[in-house]
């Protein structure tokens, strides 16, 4: 415990990953630990990739403020941070004449909430002329202007890049066992990676910061994982719907929502099931059917042969019904993202910046003159022009060589996702940064080469190479040891 | 003894039955045609299969694919591939090229089937 | 912008065949472009014997079998580009590629053909439930790993799907020192070779379980098991049924798509039956001078069939560049009747010279049922069979004379008659 940090954070999802990068805004020495082989792991890895309006939460919660003032701020985000984000409208289908008293509730919910841009309900005429795929069922949507869709992954990786490039430290695979408040009022962090010391830390632990708040504060939380299965439909339909669709939801259920990907493909999900373990992330017959089923009103001929994968995602879903966001009284110094389940990706910008304020205000952190908000992407051979790939083939000629044969990634492309500050460490990681392996064949053909890479890069053996650390690995051995008999 | 079978030679895949006393195959039924007959009559008193495998190279993780030159007697066939797998070439080694002869006094060449340089 | 005159995107079995056919056709200015370090394609890692019966009259590995055909190219000197990775077909035929040694290139073809081959059904696509584990793969990338780069992905194996991939690889995991414990199939029968199944699985006593799917994944960190149950006629689990198989490695053998991404960007025509481009006799497809053949038009049984179709497809294709391939003209639309799935050709050319041949799989398993062609509603042919199956591609030929009428046809229906119960 020799160097004492200003926050050590504690989880590295797109909130604790966005906070980190906000902090740097600041002169302060930032820690992250993350309890897995990579960041973004968790649920910032697999929900539903919208950037929401903002019509949805309760008026006067913390999930509505922060909503509306997160979406505001994406423009600025791909700006800055190079993310992928568009806006592509949100629409809130009703499937009965008797939704619309519940649209006419939502408008006014999100009038309340200052929701910006165009908020108002559209008639079966414009809904079809707008979305020609809607089921027949459709009657009429509550069209919200300020919904979008963002790369998740890209943005957590985003925000960690850019804060490592302006001094954050990252660790991975760095479990923290413990917390205590000490006599001088810093905090001890101790993890399986070694034991800091901290003037404060931030909750962001996602399935687990209710763990975390619960060591420390008697204003106790508990969060049940709600598990959501999902299906992504391959990019051949990327025209099918251009706006996310919302289902209205009624008294048979929340609705299922079908929503194109900046990526391209489409994605359809996710179910909602309170469950006990927050590791519990398999896909079930009965979850998978279910989103099918509900989907079908939105979408009448899901094409099922154009499935390329299923997966499910846990919401940290908490007991109250909102955020547990800041310092709690009984516990100073230690800042809680509690509960932070949808809309907690949109949210993320907006609570990082008012958390990294509380806490610069809290510590009297001053500002980082040299602080640089840009981050530039890795550079994406799919979607260069000729003249920018005969570029980037001179000055590199990995980009000569396409790996991911279904989403055109190149060689290039990986071996920089594994050099980036806070790199790829395995395959699921690699998949995030580029989306090598995300496409129709789902890794069967680049699998073997991406392992080698990995391999190479990381200067160990293609055996020790896993999906997502720990015990994930590819493979169990050589059939020959270099020539040597195996017998 | 009684042998009971599934034809190999086209997709009906006859299941055969025939008994066998050591010496001469007896009561053969099942078949639909003459090549089911004989089918039965040599899988049953001397099966043999082509074994195709992988050797070690010199110097590298990556193995040279093998086979034998021709079928090897059914019994031979895990001793074949333990005598295969402890082999080690050294290259150029080229289509056709024995790597074992006579693998496990079967009378059989094992060779390569693909070049390597 | 460089210049061909036959642009071959594939060097696997279809794309030697159609540069050897092209030129044996008199071609002399040929280009093959291949993703891979080495020609040969998915041959390269099939290293069992039984390739080559009908083409060569003996039994051959994978690599041997694609040695034959390199080694024509090599003697022909016909100029191949591997490492290259087509990025972009235009329907005037101009090729977009990438490689590493020769950065962005345009190559303006006359004639185009189509040999891309296919790819695995992954597991995503099944929507089968369970855990997102490493430990599962399908059976040609597993295959890759030991046969190409010596690497073993597991000891304890279940395979889902009985098609002959997966067939190969039971008995090459066993030949590797593994356990197989199941070959798990959905359907009441097997789309792979009965040789196969003898040999691959009744050899070393790995059971068959016929109508029976894979229903759950179990593991976190890597596959531990697999819940597998029994299937109904409706090929939904039956509950109760289930039983728990202990294994690290699930390898997936359940079906080949064909690759057409860079047909559709040519505009050409895909056909829902076959996956595969639409094309007439001559195995041209809806975009003129572009050819298709191998397992990119239509997933073959045996590789002896797709040098066969692909080197007519070269030949076809040189003709083309001489301007001497009929164009133009009606095509008759090809019909499939009862029973038949995944015909090809789609269409017939009413000028079709010398004969026409049709290849098909049957939809189910038929005993002692009849292959019948009709044109203007009159049999054209009426071929006895004694077993048809979905696993074996059928064939027939039909010489021209036999096609009066065929000008004026408007359908040509292949289907297959059933005796009455």
């Amino acid at each position: 415990m020799n160097e004492i940090y200003d926050v050590i954070i504690i989880g590295g999802g797109v909130v604790g990953c966005g906070t980190a990068r906000e902090l740097m805004r600041r002169k302060a020495k930032v820690l992250l630990l993350e309890k897995t082989n990579d960041i973004c792991n968790g649920q910032s890895k697999a929900n539903t990739a919208i950037i929401h309006g903002g019509y949805d939460a309760k008026p006067g919660t913390l999930k509505a403020k922060f909503n509306v003032l997160g979406n505001a701020m994406f423009d600025q985000l791909h700006e800055e941070l190079d993310v992928p984000v568009q806006w592509n409208t949100s629409l809130v289908v009703s499937f009965s004449e008797e939704g619309h008293a519940s649209l006419e509730k939502l408008l006014d919910q999100g009038r309340q909430n200052g929701v910006r841009g165009e908020l108002r309900i559209i008639d079966e005429a414009e809904l079809r002329q707008r979305e020609p795929n809607v089921g027949s069922e459709a009657k009429e949507a509550l069209l919200v202007g300020a919904g979008g869709i963002v790369c998740p992954y890209e943005l957590t990786v985003a925000y960690a890049e850019n804060a490592a490039m302006n001094g954050a430290e990252f660790l991975r695979n760095a479990k923290v066992t413990n917390l205590k408040k000490l006599e001088n009022g810093n905090w001890k962090v101790v993890s399986t990676v070694g034991t800091f010391e901290t003037r404060a830390v931030v909750n962001a632990a996602g399935a687990y910061s209710d763990v975390f708040n619960n060591m420390v504060s008697e204003q106790k939380v508990h969060i049940r994982p709600r598990r959501g299965e999902y299906y992504i439909v391959d990019k051949k339909y990327r025209d099918v719907f251009h706006a996310a669709m919302f289902q209205l939801p009624t008294k048979m259920g929340k609705g299922i929502l079908v929503a194109p990907t900046v990526d391209g493909t489409v994605l359809i999900g996710p179910t909602a099931e309170d469950i006990d373990d927050k590791e519990d992330k398999r896909t079930t017959a009965f979850g998978l059917a279910k989103t099918l089923r509900e989907a079908a009103r939105t979408w009448e001929h899901i094409p099922t042969r154009a499935f390329i994968t299923t997966f499910s995602g846990l919401r940290a879903t908490g007991d109250k019904g909102d955020f547990v966001l800041g310092e709690p009284e009984d516990a100073p110094g230690f800042f809680n993202c509690c509960a932070v389940e949808s809309p907690g990706l949109t949210s993320s910008p907006a609570i990082a910046k008012w958390l990294s304020e509380e806490i610069a205000g809290k510590l009297d952190l001053k500002e980082n003159p040299d602080f640089n908000p840009i981050r530039k992407a890795i550079p994406k051979f799919r979607e260069m022009n000729a003249a920018e790939r005969e570029a980037a083939i001179k000055a590199n000629p990995d980009f000569g060589k396409v790996v991911c044969r279904c989403e055109t990634v190149t060689e290039a492309e990986i071996r920089e996702a594994i050099r980036r500050p806070v790199g790829a460490l395995d395959i699921d990681g690699i998949k995030r940064r580029t989306r090598a392996g995300m496409g129709r064949c789902q890794a069967g053909f680049c699998t073997p080469r991406t392992v080698e890479i990995l391999a190479e890069e990381l200067g160990v053996s293609p055996l020790e190479v896993t999906k997502f650390g720990g015990d994930s690995k590819l493979l169990q051995g050589y059939l020959f040891e270099e020539g040597k008999n195996n017998a | 003894m009684k042998y009971e079978l599934t034809c190999i030679n086209c997709p009906m895949g006859c299941r055969i039955t025939a008994d066998y006393d050591g010496k001469e195959v007896t009561n053969i039924q099942g078949f639909t045609c003459a090549r089911g007959k004989a089918y039965a009559q040599t899988e049953i008193t001397d099966p043999t299969r082509m074994v195709t495998a992988l050797v070690g190279v010199e110097g590298t993780h990556v193995p040279l694919s093998v086979k034998t030159q021709t079928p090897i007697r059914k019994p031979l066939i895990f001793d074949a591939l333990s005598e295969i797998r402890k082999t080690v070439v050294v290259p150029p080694v080229h289509i056709g090229d024995v790597v074992i002869s006579d693998v496990c006094g079967s009378g059989v060449n094992v060779i390569a089937t693909e070049n390597i340089e | 912008m460089r210049n061909t005159d036959i642009l071959i995107i594939g060097g696997g079995p279809a794309g030697l065949a159609a540069a050897v056919g092209a030129y044996e056709a008199g071609a002399r200015d040929i280009l093959i472009l291949d993703r891979e370090e080495r020609l040969g394609g998915i041959l390269k890692q099939c290293i069992h014997n039984g390739f080559g019966l009908h083409t060569f009259k003996e039994e051959l590995t994978g690599p041997e079998y694609a040695q034959r055909f390199i080694e024509k190219v090599l003697a022909y000197q016909i100029p191949y580009q591997t490492e290259t990775m087509v990025l972009d077909v235009s329907a005037d035929k101009v090729v977009t590629c990438v490689s590493r040694k020769n950065g962005l290139e345009q190559i303006q073809a006359k004639a185009v053909i189509l040999c891309m081959g296919c790819r695995e059904r992954p597991r995503g696509s099944l929507g089968t439930p369970g855990e997102r584990c490493p430990g599962i793969f399908t059976a040609g990338t597993a295959q890759k790993f030991t046969n190409l780069e010596g690497l073993m992905p597991g000891k304890e194996v279940v395979i889902l799907g009985s098609g002959d991939i997966g067939l190969i690889m039971a008995r090459r995991m066993t030949f590797l020192g593994a356990k197989v414990h199941a070959c798990v199939e959905l359907m009441p029968y097997s789309s792979g070779l009965k040789r196969n199944i003898v040999q691959c699985l009744d050899d070393f006593g790995i059971p068959l379980l016929l109508s029976h799917t894979v229903v759950d994944i179990h593991g976190r960190e890597h596959l531990e098991g697999v819940t597998v149950a029994e299937v109904g006629p409706d090929l939904k689990p039956i509950p109760g049924t289930e039983k728990y198989f202990p294994c690290d490695t699930l390898l997936l053998s359940v079906g080949l798509i064909p690759e057409n991404e860079l047909s559709e960007m040519a505009g050409v025509k895909i056909a829902p039956s076959t996956s595969g481009a639409e094309v007439d006799e001559q195995l041209q497809t809806s975009v003129p001078g572009i050819f298709s053949a191998g397992n990119v038009l239509h997933v073959h049984d045996l590789v002896d069939f797709v040098s066969e179709e692909a080197m007519k497809a070269g030949a076809n294709a040189y003709r083309y560049v001489q301007g001497q391939l009929p164009q133009g003209g009606r095509k008759v639309p090809v019909q499939m009747g009862f029973g038949v799935g995944g015909i090809v050709p789609q269409f017939v050319s009413e000028n079709a010279e010398d004969k026409v041949s049709f290849m098909f799989r049957p939809r189910n398993v038929y005993r002692n049922a009849k292959v019948i062609v009709e044109m203007n509603r009159e049999q054209v042919l009426s071929k006895k069979t004694m077993i048809l199956a979905p696993g074996e591609m059928v064939n027939l030929s039909i010489p021209v004379e036999k096609l009066k009428g065929l000008d004026k046809a408007d359908s040509i229906l292949v289907r297959i008659e059933v005796p009455e119960a």
